[in-house]
């Protein structure tokens, strides 16, 4: 009998090694039907050992080696204001608790200098302003309320998920709203404060997160707020140099800086002016700093 | 007669030999007739010419080291590089201007650095390489340059790197700049250039050359060190640099 179907035929390296019989009989039954089965003539793994494995271990060595390091110093728990920073170790130190034996690897891969089980915590510094510090001591610390400035807290990802390192709920968090109301000032919120800025497509893909940043500057204004709140670098990247709203665009602070404000620091440390879109004008405005020179 | 070393059994670039034991790994390829003509340099451990890359008999791991540093061992198979190639982007050191993403500028790939150590590791100078990749990824220029001081651009570092790193290269750029752009200027040596300039040793250097080799040496022996500006102890810049302290300790040598 002739064939009346061919096919080209990749048979990958278990067929081949430990389940011959397997082949041998599907290639008789095929014939039998007609089709034939044609080997490449060259052929790979299929790479099924890395697409399968949920690890690609090798991006997990920066941030147990972190770990390694803390433990190495004496420390049991390390705090990070970046949000991508404390996702990547707080997912690494996840993935170190729930798969020690990919840790082991790791640790082998490193010719054994490399070791940890899991057992210390990162903690993103709004945890530990509102978990450890207390937003009771952060109020009486307030010298200058920001009252009468509207703001937006916006999340973006990293600080919420997964849900598993999230440090609020991906939903409706409230760190940030119950933070910047205890520095006196007033919240906006709205829908597009937990979604994603557009990250890392700023380097190719540069309209993606123009957008975003567009349409929840534009919900923000919307909404009566003057200035965007954030936690994340990367956000701040992105809403402070491609934020092209139809309006004047809001100016961004970080948490941190109007905690400084609210406290009564010197404007100075805090960076007032390392921004494209400059945060002095709105606060003089609501007469929280007063630039060197001029009267209060 | 003196007594003989008890040779040992190892495989030079794909061949058996029996060598003598005690012997460097660069003293042992010439013990089996090869002639260097590339990858041997200075044979004291400064010039980083002579990477050798090598396996033992008792592990699957590859292991590097300088042939001039470091003895044979019973069971080693190993092969030697002549160097490892080096491509960098062309800089001019006057036009630089220095600012915290200027190394990442120069070595993007530097980004690429997954933190697996294996730099530090094959380091035959037992720096510590990643972490001076990881000072340049963040623009610490200053610890890139004090970490990366005792490199002496042997490339095994870049031989064995997953993302293709050109360390030597980077930390070659972190001193550069620091040294150009942090490290305050040294008065005493403007001044000393000026008196060169200015001819001022040019009889001192007429009488040398006109000295027989007994005087010339009657002279050496005689030489005094200079005095130090605070009375202490003649100045050595190497006496303490390969010390286990933290090269930025330096620091402070060099500021004062």
């Amino acid at each position: 009998m002739g064939s009346s179907m061919q096919i080209a035929y990749y048979p990958g390296c278990t067929i081949k090694a430990s389940a011959h019989q397997h082949e041998g009989a599907a290639l008789a039954v095929l014939r039998t039907l007609g089709v034939e089965l044609r080997e490449m003539a060259e052929w790979n793994c299929c790479g099924v050992v890395h697409s399968l494995t949920s690890d690609n271990l090798i991006r997990h060595m920066a941030p147990v080696r972190v770990f390694a390091r803390l433990r190495e110093q004496g420390e049991n728990e390390v705090a990070t204001l970046c949000d991508m920073c404390f996702n990547t170790l707080a997912r690494a130190n996840l993935h170190a608790r729930q798969q020690p034996e990919q840790i082991a690897a790791i640790s082998v891969t490193s010719g054994d200098e490399l070791s940890y089980d899991g057992g210390a915590g990162v903690l993103h510094l709004l945890q530990v302003l509102r978990d450890r510090v207390g937003l009771a001591a952060i109020r009486a610390h307030v010298r200058r309320p920001l009252r009468g400035l509207r703001v937006y807290p916006y999340y973006g990802c990293k600080l919420l998920r997964p849900a598993e390192v999230g440090i609020d709920d991906p939903e409706t968090p409230a760190v940030l709203r119950d933070l910047m109301q205890a520095l006196g000032a007033t919240v906006v919120e709205g829908s597009l404060q937990t979604q994603c800025c557009g990250a890392y497509h700023v380097v190719d893909h540069a309209e993606i997160v123009a957008g975003r940043v567009a349409a929840t500057a534009d919900q923000a204004s919307a909404g009566g707020a003057e200035a965007i709140v954030l936690s994340c670098p990367l956000c701040h990247y992105n809403f402070d140099t491609l934020q092209a709203t139809s309006g004047a665009p809001l100016p961004v602070f970080y948490y941190t800086q109007l905690m400084g404000i609210a406290f009564g620091l010197e404007p100075d440390q805090l960076g007032l002016e390392e921004q494209q879109i400059a945060l002095l004008p709105l606060l003089q405005r609501h007469n929280l700093v007063h630039v060197k020179g001029e009267q209060a | 007669m003196t007594e003989r070393a008890p040779l040992i059994s190892m495989q030079l670039m794909g061949k058996d030999y029996s060598v003598p034991s005690g012997l460097t790994i660069m003293a042992a390829i010439e013990y089996a007739g090869y002639k260097l003509v590339r990858g041997a340099g200075c044979r004291g451990g400064f010039c980083g010419a002579c990477p050798t890359l090598y396996r033992r008999a008792d592990s699957h791991r590859i292991f590097t080291a300088l042939a001039c540093q470091t003895l044979v061992e019973d069971g080693m198979c190993l092969v030697q590089m002549p160097f490892v190639p080096l491509i960098t982007k062309p800089y001019e050191l006057q036009t630089i201007t220095p600012r915290p993403n200027t190394l990442l500028q120069h070595f993007p790939e530097i980004a690429g650095c997954v933190a697996c150590n294996t730099c530090t590791r094959a380091c035959p100078q037992g720096l510590q390489v990643m972490d001076y990749v990881q000072a340049a990824l963040r623009g610490d220029t200053k610890r890139a340059a004090m970490l990366s001081f005792d490199c002496i651009s042997c490339g095994i570092c870049s031989s064995r790197c997953p993302a293709d790193i050109k360390h030597y290269a980077v930390g070659l750029l972190a001193r550069r700049i620091y040294g150009k752009f942090v490290t305050p200027a040294a008065p005493d040596l403007s001044a000393r250039v000026a008196e060169l300039e200015a001819g001022h040793y040019h009889g001192a250097l007429d009488e040398l050359v006109g000295m027989s080799p007994a005087e010339l040496r009657v002279r050496y022996e005689q030489r005094s060190f200079e005095a130090v500006a605070d009375g202490g102890e003649a100045h050595s810049a190497t006496k303490r640099y390969n010390s286990p302290v933290d090269p930025v300790d330096f620091q402070d040598e060099i500021e004062r």
